[in-house]
């Protein structure tokens, strides 16, 4: 960011003046996105719906994307800020990685993501705001971690599971009932999934699992061995699992009352 | 008022031709190689920390004998250059050809400027394809030329030697295992023939391997997977240089 910011400073995101609008911009935002820890790991999960007012702007949408081996980020906001932020970003720690022979340390890349949320405050207060989730598995202390931010770049640490976009208050209360501290990494993806089911379940701006399109939410997985994004396949048999088991409960599972 | 000394251009040319192929053959050489699933890097480096081998791009490599600032300058320009390139447009924009390209004038502007002296660097420029046929191998020596090459090259100190020794051995289809111990032999020939043994320790070895799965297809190896490479190298590759003889 520093080179191009020297070089070709046209390319960097927050370096474009924004026209003076009235009222808000509309274009394609992305929605859902849930986070868990679990021994060993974590788990960054998206669902696959933007909208555009009360339109739906695009059916499968992705917006789970690696950062680099050990890292991905999960966006919600203005999808196409977002997808370019996210660019970036991955641009930014494989070129660190590469001219320094190292990887930047976790806290490192959470920073650097918050350094450039901030850099997009102008646009975010036109309505064009940009609020990943950041999750990574850090090598030095071998286990998950999940950062969230706000609009400004403010960057919080969660500890076990976190959510972001406008099913984010759904997703959160699903998870809230149904973390545990010591969940395996096959529960740690059901988990998620139940969540993004609960959020789309009450907010519009959230989807599905789509059946008839064969379309799921996107579930990776960063452990020791790294990146893995979960197969179609895979993430189709935990949606239809949990399809199944709402037909007969649609509310999901239920927590003890105490 | 002192007359300052005329010189031909030939002359002053020659002179720092000189000076740079003396800078490159201080350094230890070092080869590189196709082999059956890519382009193998070896050389003799004591150093863990100062890396003759890198990565630029998903499928491009960098080697440099020579100064080490130097090539390192060189090393983190070819980065940068590869990483806007690849940012701007798409990944598969980058390519060897281009970056090979802007070496050559970066080292050709750099040796004729008289202001500057020349670089003391011989570098390899290598891309690896989805077939053995797409492998592209660059060699740019210090004077910006670039040279295209085919199966093995070698650059630094000894490399006319060890280019032949390659010539000659190396063929296509190689295993890693195979190329690697071929590679390690002909590094281990000083120039008076005699030859000396290389622990496994001070041999710097990188692949561009074109089965992994990453879309970053550079990867070093060392370690416990190094020495078992050149343990399960031995009896084929003598196997193959015997019958080489007959």
């Amino acid at each position: 960011m520093d080179f191009l910011s020297e070089h070709q400073p046209e390319l960097l995101p927050g370096n474009r003046q924004l026209p003076p609008t009235q009222g808000v911009i509309e274009a394609p935002h992305g929605t859902t996105i849930v986070a868990v820890t679990f021994p060993g790991g974590v788990v960054l999960a998206g669902d696959r719906r933007a909208t555009m007012g009360n339109v739906i702007a695009q059916r499968d949408i992705e917006k789970v994307f690696p950062a680099d081996e050990y890292s991905a980020v999960g966006i919600a906001g203005t999808a196409g800020l977002a997808v370019e932020m996210v660019k970036l970003f991955q641009l930014e720690l494989e070129h660190f990685e590469k001219v320094e022979g190292a990887q930047l340390s976790l806290e490192g890349k959470a920073n650097r993501l918050s350094t450039m949320i901030r850099s997009n405050l102008g646009m975010a207060m036109q309505g064009l705001a940009v609020v990943p989730l950041f999750a990574g598995f850090d090598v030095d202390r071998a286990k998950g971690r999940i950062f969230s931010y706000d609009v400004t770049g403010g960057r919080s640490e969660e500890h076990g599971y976190a959510a972001t976009g406008s099913g984010s208050i759904f997703a959160r209360g699903a998870m809230k009932k149904l973390f545990r501290d010591d969940l395996s990494e096959a529960e740690a993806t059901t988990l998620v999934v139940q969540a993004l089911y609960d959020a789309a379940d009450d907010d519009s701006a959230t989807g599905g699992p789509d059946v008839a399109r064969r379309i799921y939410p996107i579930v990776t997985v960063i452990t020791e061995d790294g990146f893995r994004r979960l197969t179609d396949d895979e993430s189709s048999a935990i949606a239809r699992s949990i399809l199944e088991r709402r037909l007969e409960q649609p509310d999901g599972p239920r927590a003890a009352l105490l | 008022m002192s007359t300052p000394f005329y010189v031909s251009p030939q002359q002053a040319m020659a002179d720092r031709a000189e000076y740079a192929r003396k800078g490159i053959a201080r350094g230890r050489s070092l080869v590189v190689l196709q082999y059956a699933d890519g382009i193998v890097f070896v050389g003799e480096n004591p150093s863990r920390a100062l890396h003759k081998f890198s990565e630029i791009y998903d499928r491009i490599g960098f080697a440099a004998a020579g100064k080490y600032n130097e090539y390192e300058n060189l090393r983190i320009g070819g980065v940068r250059y590869a990483d806007l390139r690849g940012y701007t447009y798409d990944r598969d924009d980058v390519t060897a050809r281009g970056l090979a390209n802007v070496y050559a004038q970066t080292l050709g502007t750099i040796f004729s400027s008289a202001a500057e002296k020349p670089y003391e660097v011989e570098l390899v420029v290598a891309e690896v394809g989805e077939t053995p046929e797409g492998d592209q191998i660059y060699r740019l020596p210090h004077d910006g030329s670039i040279v295209d090459e085919h199966g093995s090259v070698a650059v630094g100190g000894n490399a006319e030697q060890i280019s032949s020794y390659l010539d000659q051995r190396h063929r296509d289809g190689m295993s890693l295992a195979e190329a690697l111990k071929l590679a390690v032999q002909a590094l281990s020939r000083d120039t008076n023939g005699s030859e000396r043994e290389i622990p496994a320790e001070r041999l710097e070895v990188a692949v561009l391997d074109r089965t992994r799965p990453q879309k970053r297809k550079f990867k070093r190896i060392g370690g416990a997977q190094l020495s078992r490479l050149l343990q399960s190298g031995g009896p084929s590759t003598e196997a193959e240089s015997s019958s080489d003889d007959d």
